[in-house]
């Protein structure tokens, strides 16, 4: 069985298979191999990708995007970044939920989305069903969010056979297509999250030294430095507050992600937003400088966990042999020269930093599936984990940076004499007090009520190959294990997962009516347009009667794209195609005349 | 720390949990697949870390070595092997890789090797605590004072500019003093594996196993407590929060 891999990416999203000995991405009917990571609710239905993407200023409200940044996180965690959404967000059971129209849909639900446009995708092109895939999550991910990638791919309809983080795939396709070897660095800036990898590369053995990020600092921010500074000066200049209109603050968003791009490769540049309310076109040169100043502080902050990597490693820049960057941001010559007087190393990016991610998923995925025996993963858990002790203190189980598979072993008793429960809650993070780390789940230890201290029951942490943990307690007295139920912080619960496998079978009808209905309107008003030229230049060329038929198969053409029946315009479109049949004959005949009358004949092919 | 030792590295077999395949009942005589129906078998709870890298109870260790055996074994029990495999064999994969992750982890490091060690070899003696060193309380008491007049220095630039300067010397002391316990310690490692070499046995030469034990015992307690201040102490210069993992 085919397992692809997939990259979820918080602005793009893409699909990649081992094709023989070489990953490959999956492009598109476009040919584009990146899937914009953004889902509208039009009123016929879903729209992934590049076509929902359209609509994020005509909808902005029905149009999710950066869902990313939402997984595996309760609504207190995005407060400071809520203005810039303008869907509205609510939390139930820990989990943000997004509302739009009349339902809500939680961060899975909608990743899921993407990973299903994704897997139709792969799925055309390969000519077989694919149900089994690598999803790659940031090193950085917390338990929870790595648990909520987990959870869209089961509503998506995929048995998601392992999670890996970005920065590391990257190095599993850079060292199955470049031979990579040594001690590298991965510096991966992507749209909202930021990694950093040390591995030591040897003998096919990809062995992670360390690892430290921040998921909540990528493209994105870049993006909204610059449209803060658009809103502002629109304010000064038009006394406009652009805020109040979603569409406007969606378009600004947009041109700022396109100023930042162009600056990569432009000394200057003009942003161009069409201003509400008939205000006409507003206009703003930026030069790279300038920009630079703006993100000078966010890119700074990518500097001190490349440090503690280092220092968690035990290394000094001069130990690394290599640094390499993945993620579009990387793009920016200012982070570029950042790492470069980091590290002291001049970094590279021989494959592209949009796919290399992608590829190394698929890798993976072709290493799990048996087909490459002589690579081994070895990846370490990004955060400390540890359970709540007396005083609100956390006591460290597992330390940052060990790999995984990681377990440790725990003994409980009771203090109570009849004690029948102990209740144990697990954190994760670096810092000292409970409250400053984040919580992960909660769970009671069921014991048999006996005299204070007599019980023991041995709990097992087990942080997984995808480093999700798993918990197990064993009562050492009578050596059964123990149930457990463990009540995730931040999570969907196993009903709530079912459950939404169950809509997406609904929204996947939708969503198959939805892309009918594009495609037969788009091919509709492809016939509309040419048949209108054609008829221009030859309508003078046939009969009467004929331009009737034509003009009336054409308005009926047309007031049925308006409508929402796909069957209905595919009827119409056949019927245009009907009786314009003899007009496009006679017009390739004139042509032809035409052709041959302005040639000599020993000028024809 | 660490320094290469030219010990009788002799083939130490692999402690498995059973002696019969879970799966066909059969004797386990491979190292950790089933000779007859080539399933893998779970590593023994109890198994040693040392036992587990095929190494002997020594300290000295040669990393290269180390390396190259947990880099086998990783290609024997890692998961992404036993994908296509049963849910037990999932399992066993799972457990495996977890214990042998935790032996490289714990004896790559000199000193979390030693800890280690002490655990298995010193019994009730095995408590490492978090003792100040005898001959350097004064200079700790006035570090502790230096840490205090810095933290709650009025914001005075030529006042904090001075506490600084001391600090910074305390520090300088703190890590001479480190160097120095991590080179006794280093001394301490060839006197165990010494005494090893002769006895491995583990009751032979027991009294003279015991004392340097003790010794390590003492001077990784002082080494913790030093750690511990010396942290705090890099903490406040840096301004930030104390990383209380190392």
């Amino acid at each position: 069985m085919r397992i692809v891999g997939i990259d979820l990416g918080t602005t793009n999203s893409l699909i990649a298979y081992m094709d023989d000995k070489t990953p490959r991405v999956i492009a598109g009917r476009g040919g584009r191999a990146m899937v914009p990571s953004v889902v509208a609710m039009t009123d016929n239905g879903l729209i992934v990708g590049d076509a929902a993407k359209e609509h994020l200023v005509r909808h902005p409200a029905r149009t999710i995007y950066s869902v990313k940044r939402f997984m595996g996180k309760g609504l207190a965690d995005v407060t400071d970044e809520l203005k810039y959404f303008p869907y509205t967000l609510s939390e139930q059971g820990g989990v943000i939920r997004i509302k739009v129209g009349e339902k809500t849909y939680s961060p899975p639900q909608v990743s899921a989305m993407i990973l299903k446009e994704l897997k139709q995708r792969a799925e055309a092109f390969l000519h077989e069903d694919i149900s089994k895939a690598v999803i790659t999550v940031p090193a950085y991910f917390n338990d929870s969010q790595r648990q909520a990638t987990k959870d869209a791919g089961m509503i998506a309809g995929l048995d998601v056979v392992r999670i890996i983080n970005e920065p590391t795939a990257a190095s599993l396709a850079y060292g199955l297509q470049q031979r990579t070897q040594g001690t590298i660095a991965v510096y991966d800036l992507g749209g909202g999250t930021f990694d950093i990898s040390i591995l030591k590369l040897k003998d096919g053995i990809f062995e992670v030294l360390s690892t430290n990020g921040n998921t909540h600092l990528g493209g994105d921010d870049l993006d909204r430095v610059v449209a803060e500074v658009i809103l502002k000066d629109v304010r000064a200049r038009h006394s406009l507050e652009l805020e109040k209109y979603d569409d406007a603050m969606q378009a600004v968003r947009l041109e700022a992600e396109r100023v930042k791009i162009r600056l990569s490769d432009e000394q200057r540049t003009t942003a161009v937003i069409e201003l509400p309310d008939g205000k006409g076109a507003y206009r703003k040169d930026f030069s790279r400088d300038e920009f630079e100043a703006l993100a000078g502080k966010l890119v700074e902050r990518t500097l001190g966990p490349c440090r503690q990597a280092l220092k968690d490693a035990g290394l000094q820049p001069p130990d690394l042999d290599e640094v390499v960057l993945v993620g579009g941001s990387t793009r920016m010559p200012l982070v570029q020269r950042r790492v470069h007087e980091l590290f002291g190393k001049k970094p590279h990016s021989e494959l592209n930093p949009d796919e290399v991610v992608a590829l190394g998923a698929a890798v993976q995925a072709d290493i799990l599936s048996g087909g490459t025996k002589d690579m081994l993963l070895l990846d370490v858990t990004p955060l400390s984990l540890g359970i709540e002790t007396m005083g609100g203190v956390m006591s460290t189980l597992i330390r940052r940076n060990t790999t995984i598979p990681a377990s440790s072993k725990e003994m409980f008793t009771t203090y109570v004499d009849g004690q029948t429960g102990v209740d144990i809650h697990i954190l994760q993070g670096e810092r000292e007090l409970v409250k400053d780390n984040r919580s992960l789940a909660r769970f009671r230890l069921k014991v048999p009520p006996l005299p204070a201290g007599v019980p023991r029951i041995e709990v097992t942490f087990l942080i997984d190959a995808n480093g999700i943990l798993n918990v197990t307690a064993r009562d050492i007295r009578t050596k059964q294990s123990q149930s457990l139920e463990v009540k995730p912080t931040y999570g969907l619960t196993d009903e709530e997962v079912e459950r939404m496998i169950g809509e997406s079978f609904q929204f996947a009808a939708d969503d198959l009516k939805a892309r009918q209905l594009i495609e037969a309107r788009t091919e509709a008003h492809a016939i509309l347009a040419a048949t209108d030229r054609a008829l221009t230049h030859g309508g003078t060329l046939i009969r009467a009667e004929e331009l009737v038929t034509i003009r009336a198969a054409l308005s009926e053409l047309e007031a049925v794209t308006k409508g929402n029946d796909h069957r209905a315009i595919r009827a119409k479109i056949a019927e245009a195609e009907q009786v314009t049949h003899h007009l496009a004959e006679v017009l390739m005949d004139d042509s032809l005349k035409q052709a041959l009358q302005n040639k000599k004949l020993s000028e024809l092919p | 720390m660490d320094q290469t030792q030219n010990t009788s590295n002799k083939r130490t077999e692999l402690q498995m949990a059973r002696s019969m395949c879970w799966h066909c009942q059969s004797e386990v005589t491979g190292e950790y697949y089933c000779g007859q129906c080539v399933k893998v078998q779970p590593l023994s709870r109890e198994l040693d870390y040392f036992t587990c890298l095929g190494l002997p109870r020594l300290l000295g260790i040669d990393t290269a070595t180390l390396e190259a055996k947990y880099y086998e074994l990783s290609r024997a029990f890692h998961p992404d092997f036993f994908q296509a495999k049963t849910d037990t064999e999932k399992q066993i994969s799972l457990g495996n890789s977890a214990l042998l992750n935790t032996a490289y982890g714990t004896l790559k490091d000199p000193v979390q090797r030693a800890e280690y060690l002490l655990k298995l070899e010193a019994g009730s003696a095995k408590d490492i605590r978090n003792t100040p060193p005898a001959d350097l309380f004064e200079e700790i008491l006035e570090l502790q004072e230096d840490l205090e007049a810095f933290r709650s220095a009025s914001g005075d630039a030529d006042e904090t500019a001075q506490y600084r300067t001391k600090l910074l010397a305390d520090r300088k002391l703190l890590e001479e003093r480190q160097q120095a316990m991590d080179t006794k310690l280093a001394g301490l490692f060839v006197k165990w594996d010494t005494i090893q070499n002769r006895a491995p046995q583990p009751d032979a030469l027991r009294p003279q196993k015991d004392d340097v034990l003790k010794e390590m015992r003492e001077l990784l307690s002082n080494r913790t407590y030093l750690r511990s201040i010396l942290g705090d102490l890099i903490a406040t210069l840096e301004g930030g929060h104390a990383d209380r993992r190392h």
